[in-house]
């Protein structure tokens, strides 16, 4: 039998015995730059297809949330970083090749937009708001005009968007749990979920909520295909991609992943909203609350239990 | 022009005066190391092999930390060296995270910090890199891999060597010799 002890010298603050590089910041940005995008992404596509009055709350008023979420989640980008003083470096320079770079840049398109869909929907939430200067009533008229235009590029960015939360992670070699090209798309899909879900919990309208209810089933069904593919996918990869899963495959994220974010968060919310459907009186309240924790604690689980997963070395 | 470095297995001691010269080189804050030493031991009593080895960034062709880095503080330099730019460098955490090596880390003032082969202060004035220059057992060689004459070039000629985790696809420059 072959036995290999490791004894290094090295004991840098952060990263020795083990990562801890990233803190609660990081995927609570995800967490929120996800909710965020699957709002947007809702407002917009309901304003292509002219679905404003069947779907008020998704396009006119869960919107007014989004600018908050993205910019906590900015300063929660901004308190994570070492070198504060100099994060005007992130808009000096575009890199391609930097998930982070052109993801910083992303959220400088969707936070404006964010604020402009709100501008053009202040009347929902105040109806008495009257803007004070003729520039700013030219300006609104100008954004009502080119709304379909604004949709489009509000779509596009708010999927680009979702897809970055994971895309951040995937990027990386280093870390083999964080390395599979499923966390765009699953996180993309976790977003889009979070956001139907958020729209469940704002609407009083019962219409707008079974569709969105039925929208987020659909979802949580492409959640769960993507984590158990991802599983498999590690389970047929490397040594390293084996040991990556095997942290949720009886190591020590195994509990809180499966009960907490799969059973909890995915599993059972997802009942519940099949016997809403199918007539069942329950408190509608209960479902997206769920949804929206799973999504929270699935992010940081990821960010933590990536920073666990290394190579053999 | 291509600088890289050798660790010879079989003379290192792991004494640590790389370690040493380095911070005391670099001004390496205290608690942090730049170069780090790890004892590998193979197989079970009595039969048992021992393998020492000064560790460092690996200084890649293909580094993760320099595709990774949003503003482009990391960056390769001269013979292919990676360095930071500490006042381009948010600290973000990117390029640690991006390491197979981990051979970054946060310097306290905030930028982030690592071996940079000693290029400024020493190589560009025709030194070797400090722990190179002070190991006592004479295990380090340092030189251009373009310069078939180089003492890396011709080391590695002679002898079997191995690089670390060359399956992350980072092609490392830092060589052990076996």
């Amino acid at each position: 039998m072959k036995e290999e002890l490791i004894v290094s010298g090295r004991m840098n603050h952060l990263i020795d015995p083990q990562l801890q590089i990233w803190h609660w910041h990081i995927p609570l940005y995800l967490f929120l730059g996800g909710l965020a995008a699957g709002i947007l992404f809702f407002a917009a596509l309901n304003t292509i297809l002219g679905k404003e009055e069947k779907y008020p709350t998704a396009v006119k008023i869960a919107p007014f949330i989004t600018p908050f979420l993205l910019i906590i989640g900015l300063i929660a980008l901004f308190l994570d970083l070492n070198h504060k003083l100099f994060f005007w470096r992130l808009y000096t320079t575009i890199r391609i090749e930097s998930p982070m770079s052109w993801g910083a840049w992303t959220l400088m398109v969707v936070t404006p937009l964010s604020l402009i869909w709100c501008a053009v929907n202040i009347k929902e939430i105040f109806p008495k708001m009257e803007w004070k200067y003729q520039f700013l009533k030219d300006l609104d008229a100008f954004f009502r005009r080119n709304l379909i235009f604004i949709s489009w590029l509000l779509l596009i960015f708010s999927l680009i968007l979702g897809v970055y939360t994971g895309i951040l992670f995937s990027a990386f070699n280093a870390r083999p749990l964080w390395n599979t090209s499923i966390l765009g798309p699953l996180f993309l899909t976790s977003g889009l979920s979070t956001g139907a879900a958020a729209i469940v919990l704002l609407s009083k309208n019962h219409n707008e909520r079974n569709h969105f209810a039925r929208i987020d089933l659909m979802l949580i069904g492409i959640e769960i295909f993507l984590i158990i593919h991802m599983f498999m996918g590690f389970l047929a990869s490397t040594q390293v991609h084996i040991e990556a899963a095997q942290l949720f495959l009886g190591g020590p994220y195994t509990t809180p992943f499966w009960l907490f974010v799969f059973t909890l968060g995915l599993v059972f919310p997802a009942t519940l909203e099949i016997l809403e459907l199918r007539g069942f009186k329950l408190p509608y309240w209960i479902a997206p609350v769920l949804v929206l924790f799973g999504g929270l604690l699935f992010r940081f689980i990821i960010a933590y239990a990536g920073q666990v997963s290394r190579w053999l070395y | 022009m291509r600088y890289a470095m050798t660790v010879d297995t079989k003379k290192c001691v792991g004494c640590s005066d790389c370690v040493v010269a380095c911070q005391t080189e670099n001004k390496v804050p205290i608690g942090y190391c730049r170069d780090w030493i790890v004892e590998v031991t193979d197989g079970t009593y009595p039969q048992l092999e021992i393998e020492i080895r000064s560790e460092r960034c690996n200084h890649c062709d293909n580094s993760p930390c320099v595709r990774c880095c949003p503003t482009g503080a990391s960056h390769y330099a001269d013979g292919g060296v990676v360095l930071v730019t500490p006042n381009k460098c948010i600290g973000c955490g990117a390029c640690i995270a991006s390491c197979p090596y981990d051979a970054r880390y946060p310097h306290p003032d905030g930028y982030v910090d690592k071996c940079t082969f000693c290029l400024e202060n020493r190589v560009k004035k025709g030194l070797d890199p400090a722990c190179v220059s002070v190991c006592p057992t004479k295990c380090m060689y340092f030189g251009d891999l373009d310069d078939p004459n180089s003492p890396v070039s011709l080391v590695l000629k002679k002898r079997k060597w191995k690089t670390l985790i060359p399956e992350a696809g980072t092609m490392p420059h830092l060589y052990f010799l076996i």
